[in-house]
């Protein structure tokens, strides 16, 4: 069992928690205090805004944001650090691939390819481009208990196909893809692959060079940073070929009244001001991630996944989605139903005695058809949860039918 | 607040219960009701005539707050004028919102006034409100408002 009491200190909500169980860190994960530390030190010692001031403060800003640049490509090893542009979040990285990328580069006739197993942010932006483009849009099937079925990859992954879009770990089912040959197999027919890491990037080493991706987008609270921060990555080559996605300030070169010239890479993406609070973060969540280590994090979350199934398989009237050949291919995320009880329901009732689920459709409606559901309860884990809280779920998931009258 | 105020044996009954949960055989006016966020989904169906909702009934998937909801306000209006449903109507959004209470209310909702404490869990507002923001768009059309 995995000693994790010391890494729960680390996280001022978690360690003065009030008996709150936090179970939904695949929709965001708490802040570790040198996270906290490291946005509230920026803005007591002086902030300033970057890229434009010849003066102390904004020099300052400006070398912590471009530190935070070289640091997040170190951190996915990219090649260079202006092939990280800094945005919102991931569901910005994407809306830019598709606008910028997909709108220049797909043409009527051609074919897009996305899994059903897609958050609706890695989705409706390659739906809503192929409607526009007269494109074809094409699906990665999956069986009854989530995975791909790489049977079918030959058939749909054909010439013609100019992009693909995955997701390395599914949000809902926590079921991590074999990214690395859906990769290879898109690049044989020549299509260029979008990665979406808004899940796996707190759970994996992610390399991007070793899996050849050309677009890979992530959220920064989504691996103990701050809302409203993502990073998206691109191949050099993809990045530079692009148009700008929008227009403003700090990513031009030259504006006459006539026209503008646009600055280099990666500020050519980056219009208006920068989330620096959010760029400062996810640089001390990075520190904070290699600190604790890859392996630590793998092994916790393992243990607490595995642990929390076999809880829940033996509870009566629980069904959980998403069954992998391996718990290896498994990430922290369990999405599940009670029988005769809604997940809104099941949700109040556990929010009741402080334990914190998602329900709903985890946006991701296509999945959902799949899966002949309307909607399902998600327990998530992080490298702060505890089987002691586990066991607490586990006890109070009997009790939820009673709520609604049940016997049992 | 005590969960267990909401979850009472009044929506207990009324989730479980199956009257109102059908489909009419004469329908003048159908209804859709969706919370996106959730996936609650109800279909209104009524039946009116020289003013007055003498038949109404529902299908659709949700919560059992919301489909307790639904099934209260179905006994609530049945057999009402336009004018009288559209008053219950807006009662039960005017106690959601806190601007009535549920004493000042109770003999107009009658048993769903037991769903006024859902202004305290704000999480649930939205499945309390959608059956009767659902009729009460057939309500306006009707009055033509």
């Amino acid at each position: 069992m995995c000693e994790n009491s010391e890494i729960r200190k680390l996280f001022p909500a978690i360690a003065e928690n009030n008996g709150i169980i936090y179970f939904d860190n695949a929709a965001s994960t708490q802040k570790p205090e040198i996270v906290l530390q490291k946005v509230a030190e920026y803005n007591r010692s002086g902030h300033a805004n970057i890229h434009r001031g010849a003066y102390h403060w904004s020099v300052e800003a400006t070398a912590t944001y471009e530190m935070t640049r070289r640091k997040t490509a170190e951190f996915i090893n990219a090649e260079s650090p202006e092939q990280i542009v800094f945005t919102r979040g991931t569901t910005e990285s994407i809306n830019l691939i598709a606008s910028s990328y997909g709108r220049s580069q797909i043409k009527e006739g051609d074919r897009i390819v996305v899994s059903l197993l897609e958050h609706h942010s890695n989705f409706v932006p390659w739906q809503q481009l192929a409607l526009e483009k007269k494109a074809y849009l094409d699906f990665l099937n999956i069986d009854p208990a989530g995975n791909l079925i790489e049977s079918e990859w030959d058939r749909v992954i054909t010439p013609g196909v100019k992009l693909v879009a995955i997701t390395m770990m599914s949000n809902v089912l926590g079921i991590t893809t074999p990214i690395d040959k859906i990769i290879e197999k898109a690049h044989a027919v020549g299509a260029v692959v979008v990665v979406d890491a808004a899940q796996a990037i707190q759970h994996q080493k992610i390399d991007v060079r070793a899996l050849d991706a050309d677009f890979l987008a992530f959220s920064a609270h989504k691996c103990f940073g701050l809302t409203g921060t993502g990073v998206l990555y691109g191949k050099k080559e993809l990045l530079e070929s692009m148009p700008p996605y929008q227009f403003g300030g700090d990513m031009i070169e030259y504006v006459t009244k006539e026209k503008t010239t646009f600055a280099p890479l990666p500020e050519k993406f980056e219009a208006g001001t920068a989330n620096i609070d959010g760029v400062i973060a996810l640089s001390a969540a990075i520190d904070f991630i290699e600190e604790i280590g890859w392996g630590k994090i793998r092994e916790i979350e393992q243990d607490l996944t595995g642990y929390a199934i076999q809880k829940m398989k033996m509870t009566d009237h629980v069904i959980i989605y998403g069954n992998p050949a391996s718990m290896y291919e498994k990430g922290p995320v369990i999405s599940f139903n009670i029988e005769g009880v809604h997940p809104h329901d099941v949700s109040s009732i556990l929010d009741n005695v402080g334990i914190a689920v998602r329900s709903g459709h985890h946006c991701a409606q296509p999945l959902m058809k799949e899966l002949a559901i309307q909607s399902a309860v998600r327990a998530s884990f992080s490298i702060y949860n505890t089987k002691a809280e586990i066991d607490y779920f586990a006890e109070k998931l009997k009790e939820v039918r009673r709520w609604l009258g049940y016997g049992s | 607040m005590d969960l267990s105020q909401i979850y009472t044996e009044v929506i207990t009954e009324h989730n479980r219960s199956t009257h109102n949960r059908r489909s009419l055989p004469e329908v003048t006016h159908k209804e859709h009701g969706h919370n996106p966020s959730c996936g609650d989904d109800i279909t209104l169906e009524l039946d009116i005539k020289e003013d007055k909702i003498i038949d109404a009934a529902f299908t659709g998937t949700g919560c059992a707050i919301s489909q307790a909801s639904t099934s209260m306000m179905i006994d609530l209006i049945k057999g009402l004028s336009v004018t009288a449903a559209k008053e219950k109507t807006e009662a039960f959004l005017g106690m959601i919102k806190g601007q009535k209470t549920e004493a000042e209310l109770e003999d107009v909702l009658e048993d769903a006034v037991i769903l006024a404490n859902i202004k305290n869990m704000p999480a649930r507002v939205k499945c309390a409100v959608l059956a009767w923001h659902t009729l009460d768009e057939v309500l306006k059309k009707q009055l033509g408002q």
